[in-house]
């Protein structure tokens, strides 16, 4: 008996101890190699193939050192590396600024249209990312963009105003796109302040200001940085907005240069395994320091686990000036970038707004759609993909939290973190990474469906994760044990008393990786085959195509679906007594 | 009935050697008995508890429960806490949430080897909870009740297995003061009616004294005394039963030698000498602490009425504190301060003189560790 778990050990009664085959330990050990299985092994091949040369029929491929010096032989990586960190840094910049001055508003003072706001908040995690750069091309482009056609319009010039082809371009787009993220970082840091803190300075005789300054922020500052560093990972991730704006202009970056790589002719796997490890190593570094930040920003102690509801401050009229920026905040980020998708996929050939333009409306394009051959398998496999990975992920992640959480096997601390490894994979290296793993042990995985089935319950474990960790901790653990003096066993505790206490936890889970996984591009792209596309490689194919007005048509259609779909979810779960997390 | 023998349980700690939870820990409860371990937090009885249902997983010992034995680490014998078939109630309630008051209650008979029929089920659910009062919420969700009612609800679930052995773990300490004074009725009241074998946890002295048949008074992961109610509180053995159980004067003192008219030990103290009640041995000489109830010291006005063998003096009002019910007195005897606790119509005012009467059967002689044991 290895295990030193006793909530119930496995020893019977009589002269000789008599070992019970308990189902429960199967279960667990299935799990366990399940995700290291998941966890470890693509990411040993990426690392394997970094230090290959390609091999070829002629050529069978050897060791060598070659990738590393290939990519850092070359001047270009310095600019690469800076483009990188400029495009990251630029991106999590704004959307912090954006995100804080959001949560602040919303949390602390007493802008009107606040409810309206919660809700709206919502609404950018289903718009996938590759359908937001897209809309903000048709806005912000020089040549198609309204946003210049209208500036040109008005002062009669043909200035280009704005170039959303450009590094700015890039940090702007991005920058929007993440703000919903640090929104919701930042709501949550507010949430954990005990409001008394500031309210003592107050009674100190404080200002505004010198609160502002001496306490919140101080007392914000692990968020705050925790929060950079999160959307710095998350930002030098970023695929659909460097390849879909940087790379027709040439401004690489990490992940558009291990694109590239591999799509080049001959496509050079070995030179993108090595920037892969690259990014690798400046993603791991970034959520090392975040969680060491986190785990520091205990000693402020902020967080009592009270549901604190602080005293408003009262902005007078400048509250007005609050609620304008929540509405040009709602009109960049939701209503704009939805209303040019609509308009596009309401013509037959791609036009700006105009009189004569707003005649030729059809719906010509939805029934092109409709009838497009790949359009429907790619519904499908989507459809199959993310219900198949979100029910698997959580499933998967709530034994697993278990183990961590209510025994005490010896090294259950490691699960936790091998369980948390996919995290620091960008979405791009996790599909170079798999794609190495199987087409070098093959077993005809490569090529189906099967393997972007891996790829998505491999990147949303952490998710799962972090749900099941949430409503698991707030789980009082006698719960189970009375489950265990009543005389249940451990699967009939956990299938009758644990999982149905998760349920909440585990529903908004769900919810929010079938979202994700809807999304999906990065890993997709290097991993699907004909008759495997998933939507977002749809779109992205249209997209090279230059078919605007039909993948308009299918980018409404699909936020329309997500939008139902989280409509639906929330009412599912009011009407059962669910509550989001 | 339950034989617990060299109970140890430890837990593991992060750095550092295991914290011993509970230590030697040895007693036998009799069939039908309301047994109860009291103590401070802290002192082990919650991981005593937890080591009798198999919820933790002791390092030595041995429990057995009507000739079962349920664990022993000599004969490597663990019974996991689903087998065992003790009723549990826990200081939480752990009450399941997504549940209604019938099913919660009716759970222990479901997952029971034993399969019973829907009907079967339903009565005796029904009879349980009619026991504790709840039968017109059975259809309630268990989230909508009081905090009273939720207790009695893990009362009723524990019940409901007909249990061996029932395991209660503070269930008083989150009700509020009144409740508290009720439910206390009404648990002596189902444990007397039922005769279930009751181990109780606790470290309120008031609850314990008020419902066991017996107590063991816990410190630092050990036992340090066991016995009656009534023992317990008038004969403590050492100076932590006496100042844990309720509030006591101890007085410092030397053992001058026997009585011989009583029969009784007689000692020095800066209150002047007594004769005490000494549970322990003592011999001339020897360094004791006399321990005595301030309801014991009884004052007078005047001279007290003269009692053979009874320890008598005077001394000075030089506080005194009203609490309603009765009237605190300290009484400066000399440079000792005692305590007094006396009716409300005791008048005497700040400075008077007052005399002082002390039963020697209330005046208990602890013998101080290092002497007692180079007295035995
Ligand atoms: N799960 C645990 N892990 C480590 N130490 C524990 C654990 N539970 C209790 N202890 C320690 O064991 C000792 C006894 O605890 P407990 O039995 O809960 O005391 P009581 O119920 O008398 O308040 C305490 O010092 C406590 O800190
Ligand atoms: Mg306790």
């Amino acid at each position: 008996m290895a295990s030193v778990e006793n909530v119930s050990g496995n020893l019977q009664t009589g002269d000789q101890p008599v070992v019970k085959a308990d189902p429960k330990w199967a279960i667990m050990g299935g799990v366990v190699s399940i995700v290291a299985w998941l966890a470890l092994v693509p990411l040993v091949f990426l690392i394997y193939q970094s230090f290959r040369t390609p091999g070829t029929a002629r050529k069978p491929a050897i060791w060598t050192l070659g990738n590393y010096l290939d990519a850092y032989s070359n001047s270009d990586t310095l600019v690469l590396f800076a483009n990188s960190v400029e495009f990251a840094a630029g991106t999590a910049i704004l959307a912090l600024v954006v995100g804080t001055a959001l949560a602040w508003m919303t949390e602390r003072t007493n802008t009107p249209l606040k409810p309206l706001f919660y809700a709206l908040s919502i609404i950018p995690l289903i718009i996938p990312g590759i359908l937001f750069v897209v809309s903000w091309i048709f806005l912000a482009s020089p040549k198609i963009g309204l946003i210049n056609l209208a500036l040109q319009n008005i002062f009669g010039t043909d200035k280009v105003y704005v170039d959303i082809y450009s590094m700015a371009g890039m940090i702007w787009v991005d920058g929007l796109h993440y703000a919903p993220i640090a929104f919701l970082l930042m709501t949550a840091a507010f949430r954990a302040m005990d409001p008394s803190l500031e309210e003592s300075a107050m009674m100190s005789g404080a200002s505004m200001w010198g609160i502002f300054r001496r306490i919140t922020l101080k007392l914000a500052f692990p968020a705050v940085a925790a929060s950079f560093l999160i959307l710095f990972v998350r930002s030098i991730e970023s695929f659909e907005v460097p390849a879909l704006l940087g790379l027709p202009v040439g401004i690489q970056v990490f992940t558009s240069a291990i694109y590239d790589a591999i799509h080049s002719y001959p496509s050079n796997i070995g030179l993108a395994a090595a920037y892969a490890i690259t990014l690798l190593v400046i993603t791991m570094g970034g959520i090392y320091f975040q969680s060491r930040i986190t785990a520091q920003g205990g000693k402020y102690s902020t967080v009592t686990g009270k549901g604190f509801r602080p005293r408003t401050i009262d902005l007078g009229r400048w509250k007005y000036l609050t609620a304008g920026i929540f509405v040009v905040y709602a009109l960049m980020v939701v209503i704009l970038p939805f209303l040019v998708l609509l308009w596009s996929s309401l013509q037959k050939f791609y036009s700006v707004p105009s009189m004569e333009a707003l005649r030729n409306v059809s719906l010509a394009a939805y029934v092109t759609i409709i009838n497009y051959p790949s359009v429907g398998t790619a519904v499908w496999n989507s459809f199959i993909l993310s219900i198949g990975s979100a029910t698997t992920v959580m499933v998967l992640t709530a034994i697993v939290c278990w183990i961590v959480l209510r025994t005490k096997i010896r090294g259950r601390f490691l699960l936790d973190q091998l369980a948390s490894i996919p995290l620091v994979l960008p979405g791009l290296v996790m599909g170079l990474a798999i794609m190495v793993c199987y087409l070098t042990i093959g077993g005809g995985i490569y090529g189906t469906i099967w393997i972007l089935f891996i790829a998505y319950v491999t990147r949303f474990l952490p998710y799962g994760m972090r749900y099941n960790t949430t409503s698991m901790v707030q789980l009082h653990k006698e719960l189970e044990e009375s489950a265990a003096m009543s005389g249940a066993s451990w699967f009939t505790s956990f299938r009758r008393i644990v999982l149905p206490l998760l349920k909440p936890g585990l529903l908004a889970g769900w919810i929010y990786i079938v979202i994700v996984s809807v999304r999906e591009l990065s890993s997709s792209i290097l991993l699907y085959s004909p008759g495997t596309e998933v939507v977002s490689i749809v779109i992205w194919e249209m997209w090279q195509n230059g078919q605007y007005v039909e993948l308009s048509a299918f980018g409404v259609m699909l936020i329309a679906t997500l939008f139902v779909f989280v409509m639906t979810a929330q009412w599912i779960g009011k009407r059962f007594g669910v509550k989001e997390t | 009935m339950l034989t617990v023998k060299g109970l140890n349980t430890e837990y593991p700690s992060q750095k550092g050697p295991p914290v011993k939870a509970a230590q030697d820990v040895t007693f036998e409860v009799p069939a039908g008995k309301f047994f109860t371990l009291l103590g401070p937090s802290g002192c082990g009885k919650t991981t005593t508890l937890r080591s009798i249902a198999g919820l933790e997983r002791p390092v030595g010992g041995e429990i057995v429960v009507n000739g079962r034995t349920v664990y022993s680490s000599e004969k490597k014998i663990f019974i996991p806490p689903n087998q065992r078939n003790f009723g549990m109630v826990f200081q939480s309630y752990a009450i399941w949430p997504h549940m209604t008051v019938f099913a919660n209650a009716a759970f222990p008979l479901e997952v029971r080897k034993t399969k019973m029929t829907k009907t079967e089920i339903r009565e005796k659910v029904m009879r349980v909870l009619s026991a504790v009062a709840l039968e017109q919420y059975a259809d309630r969700e268990a989230t909508k009740l009081s905090g009273g009612q939720q207790q009695r609800l893990a009362l009723a679930r524990a019940l409901v297995m007909e249990p061996e052995l029932l395991l209660l773990d503070e269930p008083l300490s989150n009700l509020d003061a009144k409740l508290r004074d009720r439910m206390r009725f009404e648990l002596k009241r189902i444990q007397r009616e039922l005769g279930l074998t009751t181990i109780y946890v606790t470290h309120d002295q008031g609850e314990a004294l008020a419902l066991s048949h017996e107590i063991a008074v816990m410190n630092e992961g050990r036992i340090v005394q066991v016995g009656t109610p009534r023992e317990i509180y008038e004969h403590p053995r050492t100076k932590f039963v006496a100042d844990f159980i309720g509030t006591t004067n101890f007085i410092d003192g030397t053992v001058l030698g026997m009585d011989n008219a009583s029969g009784r030990w007689n000692v020095r103290t800066p209150a002047g000498d007594m004769l005490v009640h000494a549970v322990q041995t003592l011999a001339p000489n020897m360094a004791v602490t006399v321990s005595i109830r301030p309801e014991d010291v009884e004052v007078f006005e005047e001279a007290a009425p003269a009692g053979s063998g009874l320890n008598l003096t005077s001394g000075m009002v030089d506080q005194k504190v009203f609490l309603g019910d009765f009237v605190d007195f300290q009484i400066k005897i000399g440079e000792f301060v005692l305590l007094s606790r006396a009716h409300p119509s005791m008048r005497t005012p700040i400075g008077d003189k007052i005399h002082v009467r002390m039963n020697p059967e209330k005046c208990v002689a602890i013998p101080d560790i290092s002497s007692a044991r180079s007295a035995a």
